[in-house]
């Protein structure tokens, strides 16, 4: 049977085929040699593809206004433009080996695994041979763009997390500024029915509720993810334990059924529909973003509102004014073709203060650097300043990163949806076992 | 002594191996390609910690990390659940509606036609649009049962009720195997009924004796290709616990699968989580392996009843 033999061969090539096919590179960052005199002259003419998640027309127009800047600066490069692109497809490119030359994510959850496996470039040889202060970004931006030495991406813009509060529902109540506060202001504002169902809610404390997930109420506490090694330390830090009970005992307050029928009842996230638009809640947890989606309804937008730190637990008066932060994040692809070019844009796109302001007066995120946050054309009223504030604030947080990150936010987020069930009769035991999970999961991962 | 033992092949063959494999190869070409290559690769990538980027041996630590991954215990036992109690309650009731709607004198056609309409829509609309009628707040659904002074629980909020909610959605959307068990239940002879009914045979002996021996071979290619289904259960799922538990999706706020309580967490959900989400390709080969390994077992289980009733029989 000579069939045998050549079947084996084909499977034999096929499988060599396709591990090797995430081993095709272009030239890697900081290998070629600099061009002299005049950087922006100096760079040899080339077309950069750069992808981006932005997707809707006024989004891909502020990009485009950021990227047009760069080659009015640079004439000889042109940058194609990919918009509505996710990590996976990110993650696809770059092991097929023909990846873009920058690519955008919206989220820092895949940073450490980049990082690590050198999908996205290390930029700290170039960031020292073009002499860029890093400390120009908050160091917390710094934290959710680096893991383990290797600062594989830069802050393109960033999501800050405060309160927003309705003045009308508040009925002249300034916003809480502890968790105590917090409880007794949700309590006062809530109104029932009859029945003792829901009507308008002070604040919905349910973990499933749009931007409740542990990473934002974490900060409120000064919550601790990990230890230095790495490994789980959310079943050791007592401010996990603070959070959840005081998480749960309003839960208990609302009654879960009646919360959850309540939470059910309410509108999408992302539509005109949400409930914080109607009336139908007093304080949320939201980003920065959120002024711009209140400024573009037409309805909500005659709402008077108000914007403020997150409040925090009674014993860290000290975190008052600092909050959660994450953001977009831009580098440059391992297999990137034209790795210096991409470089300078990505440089342009998180250092250029004119570039930042533009990209955050059109898509109403925070900028990165102290420059563009600072820069007289920025556009900001209190409210948006509130977020510029926290996002400076030194004691602002973030999701530090790690190459199981969504699957430990998922395990500690599956907890707490027992837990505020009242599912869980030992806390201290419930998150030792959410340790396991995620150590465990470290430990397949390689550590 | 050899040449009686194993007898050459008869001479009309000889010299046509070659040309049988050829008219073979696309087939034999397919196989290779999709079938033993992924299987023989899913093997080898379940003893490597894989992350689509690095590869690297690490012996049977994914396998060892199996036994101890609360969730595939989880998972699998919401899989177990939809086999037992899913699948028999979409085929038995595929099989009544098939029954009812062969038997209908008046209006068979748009009968038949509105059973069936539910399977034409897409996956993903007809589970939103369950999970929007069966809201606990405001879904129309509820508000009926209140009519009848019922208070209707949280269908898709609830561990014990969200799959029942799914089978209910799996029935609703049974038209395809209704339209499989009319053909077969219109093909069964009408004179073996005559006969049944002249010797004092009831309905019911009847359907034991005359109608579920004939359509025996139709059922089971039903049992079997429901179960393969149920064990591959994961959009319905997914889409469900999405929508139901409101939730968002962006940075900061993964989603949790299987809410409420993953008790909608199916072992191919999990399975995506593990290569697709957390990027362990390694493992996710190994859960692969496990429901595969799984849908073996429980065909063979089937085709063996199968045949022993045939036997029987």
């Amino acid at each position: 049977m000579r069939f045998v033999p050549l079947a084996v061969a084909g499977l034999a090539a096929l499988a060599l085929t396709a591990c090797t096919a995430n081993r095709e590179a272009g030239p890697s960052l900081g290998s070629q040699p600099r061009p002299s005199g005049s950087a922006s002259q100096a760079l040899p003419a080339a077309t950069i593809e750069l992808w981006h998640g932005f997707s809707t027309d006024a989004e891909v127009k502020a990009f485009e206004t950021a990227i047009a800047a760069f080659s009015k600066k640079y004439p000889q490069i042109t940058v194609k433009a990919r918009k509505g692109v996710q990590d996976d497809q990110i993650t696809q490119s770059i092991r097929g080996g023909n990846p873009p030359d920058v690519a955008v994510s919206f989220t820092t959850d895949n940073v450490a695994q980049w990082c690590r496996s050198g999908a996205f470039q290390d930029l700290t040889p170039v960031i020292k041979q073009d002499g860029i202060d890093l400390s120009v970004l908050p160091a917390v931006a710094r934290s959710y763009t680096a893991f383990e030495g290797r600062q594989c991406t830069l802050p393109l813009l960033a999501d800050a997390y405060g309160i927003y509060y309705n003045k009308a529902l508040m009925k002249g109540e300034q916003p809480p500024k502890t968790l105590s506060e917090l409880t007794a202001l949700a309590k006062k504002l809530t109104v029932r029915d009859a029945n003792g169902d829901i009507k308008v809610a002070g604040f919905v404390p349910a973990s499933q509720y749009y931007e409740n997930s542990a990473a934002h109420l974490g900060s409120m506490v000064g919550a601790k993810w990990y230890n230095d090694d790495g490994t789980s330390a959310i079943g050791t830090d007592p401010a996990w334990k603070t959070l959840l009970r005081w998480q749960k005992e309003l839960v208990d307050w609302y009654g879960y059924d009646k919360l959850e029928k309540f939470r059910k009842s309410l509108g999408d996230e992302w539509s005109a529909e949400h409930p914080f638009f109607k009336g139908k809640v007093a304080m949320i947890i939201d980003g920065e973003w959120r002024n711009a989606m209140i400024a573009n309804d037409p309805e909500a937008k005659k709402m008077d509102y108000g914007t403020a730190p997150l409040p925090v637990a009674d014993d860290r008066p000290d975190l008052y004014g600092s909050g959660f932060t994450a953001g977009t994040v831009i580098g440059v692809p391992k297999g990137a073709k034209n790795p210096q070019q991409a470089w300078e844009l990505v440089k342009h796109l998180t250092t250029d203060t004119d570039s930042l302001v533009t990209l955050s007066n059109a898509l109403r995120n925070v900028p990165t650097t102290k420059a563009a946050m600072e820069s007289p054309a920025l556009s900001k009223d209190d409210n948006f300043a509130t977020f510029l504030d926290i996002f400076a604030h030194p004691k602002t947080s973030t999701l530090p990163p790690s190459v199981n990150s969504v699957f430990n936010q998922e395990a500690f987020s599956t907890f707490i949806g027992k837990w505020e069930k009242g599912g869980v009769p030992d806390l201290d035991a419930g998150l030792k076992g959410v340790d396991k999970q995620i150590d465990d999961k470290l430990k397949l991962s390689g550590g | 002594m050899a040449s009686l033992t194993h007898a050459a092949p008869p001479r009309r063959w000889r010299g046509e191996g070659p040309r049988a494999l050829l008219w073979l190869s696309p087939w034999l070409v397919g196989v290779a390609v999709f079938f033993v290559y992924p299987l023989l690769s899913t093997v080898y990538f379940s003893f490597h910690r894989y992350d689509m980027y690095s590869l690297e041996f690490v012996g049977l630590d994914n396998y060892r990390y199996l036994l101890h991954d609360p969730r595939v215990a989880t998972s699998a036992r919401n899989t177990l659940w939809l086999v037992l109690v899913m699948v028999p309650a979409t085929v038995l009731f595929s099989l009544t509606l098939a029954q009812l709607v062969t038997r209908v004198k008046a209006g068979a056609g748009l009968f038949r036609t509105v059973f069936y309409l539910p399977s034409l829509v897409p996956v993903t609309a007809g589970t939103i649009m369950f999970v929007y009628l069966m809201n606990p707040a405001n879904g129309p659904w509820n508000q009926f049962l209140a009519l009848f002074g019922i208070t209707g629980p949280d269908w898709f909020g609830d561990p014990a009720w969200s799959k029942p909610s799914l089978t209910l959605l799996g029935m609703w959307g049974c038209g395809q195997a209704m339209v499989i068990f009319m053909a077969a239940l219109l093909d069964v002879p009408r004179h073996l009924y005559e006969a049944a009914a002249i010797d004092g045979a009831g309905p019911w002996r009847q359907f034991r004796s005359i109608t579920l021996p004939t359509i025996a071979p139709v059922l089971m290619f039903s049992l079997v290709t429901s179960v393969i289904s149920a064990l591959q259960y994961f959009s319905q799922a997914m889409i469900a616990s999405r929508v139901a538990s409101g939730a968002t999706d962006s940075a900061g706020t993964a989603f949790a699968p299987g809410y409420p309580d993953e008790s909608l967490l199916t072992l191919p959900q999990w399975l995506f989580q593990a290569g697709f989400r957390d990027y362990a390709m390694g493992y996710a080969c190994v859960l692969a392996l496990l429901l595969f390994a799984a849908s073996m077992i429980f065909t063979l289980i089937l085709l063996r009843q199968f045949r022993r009733a045939e036997e029987d029989s």
